[in-house]
């Protein structure tokens, strides 16, 4: 036996699945493989599975705005093939390899797994929204498909949403179909200088409560760099985005003076901000992400800043929030968590050493009622535990 | 002549009847409940009016704490439960049994916050849609899926069908729209999922209660996500000679990277039907009709309109009439809005919900025409086309069993026929009693074990909307 189920094809990936079933062989489940420094860490694994050979586009009908894959298929050959048709992805994934240091290319599958999103989530949705449909095999070996690869369905239950996200508890995907969009005619950036979380949120709330075509909204404080940045991103087409970028600078008038920002310098600001570019140095801090109503980000924020020294940006309006801290004691998790409690939103240490990940609940600690029911749903995808057993919460 | 099987109700549950009553008096305010035949008959079928059960008794709670008392008793005693909003489910979702209580969520119709700063409404789950953006309206905003029905239909059942409008190409469905509900699950525990933040933690349990149809539990109060109007909207009609035209204009509208805020296909019987109720203006000299609406400043909506016009024309479209205003577009709007009620007045019908790729819109129109005539029967077409999910809605006369069977059988091939070309059975309307027994042509037994697991993981007695949704000889194999 070797120590990496390295499947070709569904089939093979059941058989994989059903002969570690029946060991109550538990597998640690990858697709590039690069990234096993993440969620729970998993202890004492024999044997691993990889969904690298399974790769390439099975699908893809640029004028219907559907695209589907195999897991193992790199991020990047789904943007090369949607861009031949000037057509994207709409959440616009982060690359979490500026924050890892890593060099394997993400794919597909672990984004869905993930429900991995970027800047655009607000204007779009999440990953989560733009899929479909998929394949998958539980940890049962049984194949299993859900959603399709049309726009509207509602037949049966949603377990395509059920497995985005589910960090490859439940099953692993076999396939994964996206509506996508065309890409916009024309993008560009406004800006202010000089705020504070506080003013800026609000500017940002204002954008977003604006109709311009507003598609990112985000912060980055003058911590951070020299001066602090708040910046709206408006994308659509050329005469809504020059229009929007007038009505904006009239509507944040009282805030200060708009700056325009375009081409590259826009663009690349927007990749700084998916990919949390600014936190990834020093490579020893803990890393958390926070979601949360806007309006109580800064709130929040002087709240842990009072006991504990971070790095931090604000993206999705206000409602994401990036920290930094020193990977010592406990990587900050009580502060946060009780900066957090009343908010009703939830943190999640997406970077720490493993030691930090094996001591403290990486996401958000559930309730009795909900934890019971994500213990139910395990048990009838993986009632061997042979899946990933463990890497979102304890015994699951 | 009803196709449709229902199961035989639970007699030692009938027999209980009077004590059952006589317990639930304890558990709401007596004038939230329900029980002489007279009053249960406003809930013994939903909008699939063909079929119709009296339920055992039907509970009105008022608060999250009184469905939590409902759903414990009925748990603890083995009754089954219907949830109900308005009742405008097509599919009989909302159709109860004889053995079961129908727990309807019409009391509980309070907003109980809005948030402009952090864009959301949280209201309780007997709101009805159209209210919601109502109540918002005033500041300009707004909230995305707009089914037509949204005069009547409510929060909660628009949850439990992922239901969607003819605004959807661009703002989404529900599942798109909501960040939070608070439910109660069978057992009487209160769950709240997600909140007024993106992207609930752990497993992604709020996507999975949408479009369950209420069989995972009953949601109380909902958080949705609601958005700034744009700053103008118009829509235009464009007639066309054919329906092929009018089809392969869609294809070419999305292919061309246009998503404008609806495409809505009218064939000429809808035309028809709906121009003679809404006087809305449409061309009659046509075979087909969309209705395109786009948004945003005027400049923007002229040029974004003047590329769908060079489009529509190249596929031969005869009519362009874009309108001038805010009457003409409430007309335009009413006249489609008031499809399925307005072909109500002119015969009995079936309303199909299938979803089909776009690309394949010109021939499952040709298909769909002759599996219609094969039964001797007629249709009228009224979609939403952009995302291909289709309403066929098939005419006939309800006074003749045979006609209605006729109808079923008709249906049935549609439906059929959408899975054939790669869709689905259903795509805003839910599966219910209507489509349950079809489950089969999309879904192989892995993948219906598999859900089926999953909704016993929350209802592990089967009994909330018992016998909806998956085929009844089925659910044993779980
Ligand atoms: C809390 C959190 C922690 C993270 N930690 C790290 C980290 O430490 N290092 C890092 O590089 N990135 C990390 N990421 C980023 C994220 O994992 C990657 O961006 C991306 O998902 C990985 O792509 P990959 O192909 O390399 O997948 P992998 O990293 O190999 O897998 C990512 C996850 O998806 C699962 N998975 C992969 N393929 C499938 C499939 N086909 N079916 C089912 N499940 C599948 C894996 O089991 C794993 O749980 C983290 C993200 C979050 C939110
Ligand atoms: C004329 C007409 C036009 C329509 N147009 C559209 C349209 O454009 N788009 C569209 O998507 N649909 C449309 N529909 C279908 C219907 O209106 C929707 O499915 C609507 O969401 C049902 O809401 P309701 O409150 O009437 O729910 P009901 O019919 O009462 O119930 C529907 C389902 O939801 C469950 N349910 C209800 N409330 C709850 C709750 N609180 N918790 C858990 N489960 C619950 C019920 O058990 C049932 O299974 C139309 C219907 C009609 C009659």
């Amino acid at each position: 036996m070797t120590d990496c189920y390295k499947p070709r094809d569904e089939c093979g990936l059941s058989s994989a699945i059903k002969d570690a079933a029946t060991a109550k062989m538990p597998l640690v489940v990858r697709g590039a493989g690069s990234k096993s420094a993440m969620g729970r860490p998993l202890g004492g694994y024999a044997m691993s599975l990889t969904t690298e050979r399974m790769r390439g586009v099975s699908l893809y009908e640029p004028t219907e705005l559907v695209i589907g894959a195999l897991p193992g298929t790199p991020v990047s050959e789904i943007d090369r093939m949607l861009a031949k048709h000037n057509q994207m992805l709409p959440f616009e994934p982060m690359d979490h390899r500026v924050l890892f240091g890593t060099s394997a290319e993400p794919t597909i599958g672990g984004i869905v797994a993930g429900n991995v999103s970027g800047p655009r989530r607000i204007a779009v949705g999440a990953c989560r929204d733009s899929l479909i449909g998929v394949r998958l095999v539980t940890g049962r070996g049984d194949v299993v498909k859900s959603g399709g690869r049309v726009m509207k369905n509602v037949t049966g239950l949603d377990l395509v949403k059920l497995n985005c996200g589910a960090w490859g508890t439940l099953g692993v995907l076999s396939e994964v179909i996206f509506k996508v969009l065309p890409k916009p005619a024309r993008s560009l950036s406004v800006g202010l200088g000089g705020m504070n979380d506080t003013t800026a949120i609000a500017a940002l709330t204002a954008a977003l409560g604006s109709s311009f075509a507003v598609s990112a909204a985000a912060h980055i404080p003058a911590s951070i760099g020299s001066d602090s940045t708040t910046i709206v991103r408006l994308e659509g087409s050329d005469g809504s985005v020059a229009y929007g970028a007038r009505e904006l600078a009239k509507l944040w008038r009282s805030f200060g003076r708009a700056e325009l920002i375009e081409g590259d310098e826009s663009a690349n600001l927007w990749l700084r901000v998916r990919d949390a570019h600014w936190l990834a140095q020093p490579m020893d801090r803990s890393i958390w992400r926070l979601s949360l109503a806007p309006s109580k980000a800064p709130h929040v924020l002087a709240d842990i800043r009072q006991k504990l020294g971070v790095r931090y940006f604000f993206d999705w309006g206000g409602g994401l929030v990036w920290l930094a801290v020193v990977d010592a004691d406990d990587a900050g998790a009580s502060v946060v968590r009780e900066a957090m409690a009343n908010t009703g939103g939830h943190a999640t240490l997406v970077r720490a050493s493993s030691e930090m990940r094996h001591r403290i609940d990486v996401f958000e600690p559930l309730p009795p009622a909900v934890l019971k029911l994500t213990q139910e749903i395990k048990k009838c995808f993986d009632p061997d535990r042979v899946l990933n057993f463990g890497r979102m919460y304890a015994g699951i | 002549m009803s196709k449709i099987r229902f199961t035989e109700p639970n007699r030692e549950i009938l027999a209980r009847r009077d004590s059952i009553i006589n317990d639930l008096t304890r558990l709401v305010d007596p004038a939230g409940l329900i029980t002489s035949a007279d009053e249960c008959r406003a809930y013994e079928t939903d909008a699939l009016t063909a079929y119709r059960k009296m339920p055992l008794a039907v509970v009105l709670p008022k608060t999250t704490e009184e469905v939590s008392a409902v759903l414990k008793y009925c748990h603890d005693t083995g009754v089954k439960v219907v949830p109900r909003g308005a009742g405008t489910s097509l599919a009989g979702g909302a159709i109860p049994s004889e053995d079961a209580v129908v727990l309807g969520l019409s009391k509980m119709n309070r907003v109980l916050a809005v948030n402009y700063d952090d864009r959301f409404i949280r209201v309780e789950a007997g709101v009805t849609n159209l209210s919601v953006t109502a109540v918002v309206a005033e500041n300009g905003f707004f909230y995305g899926p707009d089914p037509s029905s949204q005069l009547a239909c409510t929060i909660g059942g628009n949850i439990a069908n992922n239901s969607g409008g003819a605004h959807c190409l661009k703002y989404g469905v529900t599942t798109n729209n909501l960040l939070g509900v608070r439910m109660v699950l069978i057992d009487g525990s209160i769950i709240d999922l997600g909140g007024d933040y993106l992207d609930s933690a752990g497993l992604d349990l709020l996507g999975l209660v949408v479009g369950s149809e209420g069989q995972l539990g009953i949601v109380t109060e909902a958080t949705l996500r609601i958005l700034k109007s744009a700053e103008g909207a118009r829509p235009v009609l464009f007639g066309f000679p054919s329906c092929e035209g009018a089809g392969k204009a869609v294809a070419d509208v999305i292919a061309a990277g246009i998503i404008p805020v609806a495409i809505e296909y009218m064939d000429k019987a809808a035309i028809e039907i709906c121009e003679a109720f809404a006087k809305a203006g449409y061309p009659l000299d046509v075979e087909a009709l969309l209705i395109v609406e786009v948004e945003g400043s005027d400049a923007e909506m002229d040029a974004t309109l003047a590329d769908i016009t060079a489009i529509a024309r190249a596929n031969g479209a005869t009519t362009v009439r874009e309108s001038r205003s805010a009457i003409e577009t409430a007309a335009i709007w009413k006249g489609r809005k008031s499809a399925f009620g307005a072909t109500g007045r002119v015969a009995d019908y079936l309303c199909m919900d299938g979803t089909v790729p776009t690309g394949k819109l010109s021939y499952v129109l040709a298909e769909i025409s002759k599996i219609v005539q094969r039964h001797g029967l007629r249709v009228a077409n009224v979609f939403h086309a952009g995302d291909g999910n289709i309403h066929p809605l098939i005419l006939y006369n309800a006074n003749d069993p045979s006609q209605q069977s006729k109808a079923e059988a008709a249906g049935d091939d549609i439906l059929r026929l959408c899975v054939e070309v790669g869709g689905c059975l259903t795509g805003e309307h839910g599966v219910g009693i209507e489509k349950r027994d079809l489950m089969g042509c999309q879904f192989d037994d892995a993948d219906l074990a598999q859900q089926i697991r999953v909704r016993a993981a929350f209802d592990p007695r089967w009994l909330l909307n018992t016998d909806k949704v998956f085929p009844l000889d089925f659910r044993c194999q779980g």
